[in-house]
């Protein structure tokens, strides 16, 4: 039965078929008789990576295996999302190693993308951390990989966009807290100059990202607030919290002045959006304890938020640079994108450290930029035209995100393709692994 | 401790109830066909709440078995909370006496066969509480399904029988009646979103009705309202329908 389907945009949209699976028999049956399919998480990528002719749930497979709590290892089947990974672990003492902006996507999808946090620059990508999984290949057979055993076969699974087959469990190390809440502080920048000091002052600092207003020009191109996180120790929270440090309490209202969600909302309809924020900050510094979910979640509170961008749906524009071309590269995109006026108001911008593993992982060394553009037309020449751009600038895309690049920006933006092509063929001859993404980005298929 | 009997625990509803009552502190006893399942959602389980989780093999077809599996729980469960069930395929339970067996057995001979071992055990003790799964589709026959329908119909009317009965021991009897739901039986229909529940929110349902001691529980309310409207069509009209 054929069920209409899309992503985190709402773009493309696609009729296929959906399959669920709660038992690994069911899934070799399934690669079995499909011609082909590609693996669904919660459909958090934005764009067609998850998007295909036959679309195999993980949603269902979403039960744990175990859970060290001495050691803080994490064992569970792919399709458990991070949401539930932290009820069971914050409360323990544990959190995720690396987390993205929502936390509504499955272990399976922070793999298969290998996401990135606010801590890139400090402790790399969500790979990092993978100690094994278990993937089921083309011929319906499990196979064990880690660093140590198919090496290779991990190597190309971590961030390869589901291609290699569909993990099933997955095996991480946590990280040691000791409170369910963030120290934050909220820095003002005056423009992208002052935005890039501030990243490198504070490199030090686990969490960092950056709000950029995409209204400034001039002088003020760049004009943004950096926040700061760090996980508290338990004497750095107020009393009250001290009792109970791993558990959120609901009651207490804490102060969290960064209203994200009803300041961006909001702001979409109203054209001479001003930062109001950046004003309500009067000092120049301001620190809060916040709350792991406010500050790392803060556009979960707003459910289905994707939709307010109409009926055609948006896309997301998520690039990164190398360092040294950085600030002369964002300086240039901004500029256009706030002379052509059709992007959102805020684009998220973020430092990355050098990157480990996977062929075609998203991050390396420099920043990146990610900002929403709801679709219409016009669009897509002009993504192509920052496309070259970027390009330019050594730069690529991160195909989490994506839902329209050209395949020659994907071969020229990652060097690994054509080792991850090379190492697709020898695990997936037969080409069983197949989303809309990979037929658009001609990656024999 | 306290511990609930879920008979038919592999499906998706069982398992989402199953959260409710552990993640209050209570104990599992899980019961269902598939032991490897099982041995999964254990796991799972007892990882998520760190309660007590038992793995059973019950099989409701298999009358014969129901005394002793009953009687040889490894803990007296406070709650027996029943989900098994089989939609299988109207047409060919209309030919194939096999099928319309099984959809017969899995709605309402097993659940009356184990059901009445429940009873009895909660009656005498003048404690304990019942919830039955049965279905919308049971309040009139449809040619479509009436063979799951008039099975489920039988259970609604054992479950309504059996509230009667055991009241004068206080003992509660709860009928669910939940609408579409989301699960593994009907992953193959196209079903509209309105109309829908998930599994989690029949979990959460369930367990606020075992608090309150709804009798019958419609998860989804409209359907109380659209089974009223369907009731009240004339037979006349009705058999002409296709449905
Ligand atoms: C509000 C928001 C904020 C975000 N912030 C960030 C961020 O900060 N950093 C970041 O890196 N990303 C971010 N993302 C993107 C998101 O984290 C990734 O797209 C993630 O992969 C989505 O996971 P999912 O479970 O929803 O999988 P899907 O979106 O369904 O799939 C994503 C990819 O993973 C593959 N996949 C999924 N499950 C499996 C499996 N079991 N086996 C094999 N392949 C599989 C799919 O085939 C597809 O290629 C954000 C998304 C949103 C909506
Ligand atoms: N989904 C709906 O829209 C809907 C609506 C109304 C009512 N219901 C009822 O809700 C209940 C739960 O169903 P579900 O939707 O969660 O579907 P499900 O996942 O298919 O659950 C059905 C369960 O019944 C078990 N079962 C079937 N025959 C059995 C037998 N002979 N012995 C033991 N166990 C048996 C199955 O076990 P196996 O895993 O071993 O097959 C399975 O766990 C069922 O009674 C169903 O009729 C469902």
């Amino acid at each position: 039965m054929k069920k209409t389907i899309a992503n985190w945009g709402q773009y493309p949209c696609l009729e296929a078929d959906e399959l669920h699976f709660r038992e690994e028999e069911e899934i070799a049956e399934i690669i079995g008789k499909s011609a082909s399919l590609i693996a669904r998480g919660r459909g958090r990528c934005y764009g067609d990576a998850s998007l295909g002719e036959t679309v195999v749930s993980t949603t269902r497979f979403n039960k744990f295996i175990s859970f060290d709590r001495d050691r803080g290892i994490l064992d569970c089947q792919a399709g458990v999302s991070l949401e539930e990974v932290l009820k069971l672990v914050v409360p323990a003492g544990w959190f995720l190693p690396v987390t993205p902006g929502t936390k509504f996507i499955t272990v399976g999808g922070a793999v298969a993308s290998d996401v990135h946090g606010k801590n890139h620059h400090k402790e790399g990508s969500f790979c990092k951390w993978v100690l094994d999984f278990s993937l089921m290949n083309s011929k319906g057979e499990q196979v064990l990989c880690s660093r140590e055993h198919n090496a290779e076969l991990f190597e190309t699974s971590c961030g390869g966009m589901g291609l290699t087959g569909i993990i099933t469990r997955v095996r991480f190390q946590l990280k040691a807290i000791e409170t369910a809440y963030i120290k934050q502080t909220q820095l003002k920048a005056a423009n992208l100059k002052e935005v890039f000091q501030l990243f490198e002052q504070y490199r030090d600092v686990t969490y960092t990202v950056a709000w950029i207003d995409c209204l400034q020009s001039g002088d003020s191109l760049g004009r943004s607030i950096l926040m700061l996180g760090e996980h508290a120790q338990a004497e750095e929270l107020p009393r009250k919290l001290q009792q109970a440090p791993l558990q959120l309490s609901d009651k207490l209202k804490l102060s969290v002045p960064f209203n994200f969600p009803s300041f961006t909302l909001n702001s979409y309809s109203i054209k001479a959006f001003n930062f109001a924020y950046y004003h309500k900050l009067r000092k120049q510094q301001q620190s809060s304890i916040a709350s792991y979910d406010s500050f790392f979640y803060p556009l979960d509170f707003v459910h289905h938020w994707n939709r307010m961008y109409g009926p055609k749906g948006f896309v997301q524009y998520q690039f990164v640079l190398p360092l040294h071309n950085s600030y002369e590269g964002l300086t240039t995109i901004l500029q256009r994108i706030s002379k052509k006026g059709m992007g959102s108001f805020l684009a998220v911008l973020k430092l990355f450290g050098p990157q480990e593993q996977g062929l075609i992982s998203f991050p390396m060394e420099g920043y990146t930029l990610a900002l929403d553009f709801p679709v219409c037309d016009g669009l897509f020449p002009f993504l192509d035209e920052l496309d070259e751009l970027v390009h330019e600038l050594g730069g690529r895309i991160y195909l989490s995100k994506d839902a329209r690049m050209k395949s020659s920006m994907f071969f020229r933006g990652y060097p690994g393709a054509v080792d991850f092509i090379r190492s697709l063929e020898s695990f997936d001859p037969d080409h069983k692994f197949v989303s809309l993404q990979r037929k658009r980005l001609a990656i024999p298929a | 401790m306290n511990y609930i009997l879920i008979l038919g625990a592999t499906s998706d509803m069982a398992y989402a109830t199953a959260r409710e009552f552990a993640q209050r502190g209570w104990g599992l006893l899980l019961a269902a066909r598939n032991e490897k399942q099982l041995a999964v959602l254990k796991n799972d389980l007892q990882t998520r709440y760190n309660v007590p989780v038992h793995t059973l093999v019950f099989e409701a077809a298999d009358f014969g078995s129901h005394a002793d599996f009953y009687s040889r729980l490894p803990h007296q469960p406070e709650v027996t909370a029943l989900f098994f069930g089989y939609l299988g395929e109207q047409e060919k339970a209309q030919a194939d006496w096999e099928e319309a067996k099984r959809i017969i057995d899995a709605n309402y001979t097993g659940a009356v066969s184990i059901l009445n071992l429940v009873a009895n055990d909660y009656e005498q003790k003048k404690k304990g509480c019942i919830i039955g799964v049965s279905s919308v589709a049971g309040e009139r026959g449809r040619k479509s399904n009436y063979l799951y329908g008039s099975a489920k119909a039988g259970l609604t009317a054992y479950l309504s029988g059996l509230r009667n009965r055991l009241t004068a021991a206080g003992v509660h009897v709860v009928t669910v009646k939940p609408g579409f739901v989301a699960t593994r039986m009907t992953e193959h229909l196209k079903l509209p979103k309105p109309l829908t529940a998930s599994p989690e929110q029949v979990g959460k349902a369930i367990f606020k009705a075992y608090i309150k001691k709804t009798n019958v529980l419609w998860v989804l309310p409209v359907w109380q309202l659209i089974m009223q409207n369907i009731r009240m069509i004339p037979e006349a009209v009705f058999k002409k329908m296709n449905l």
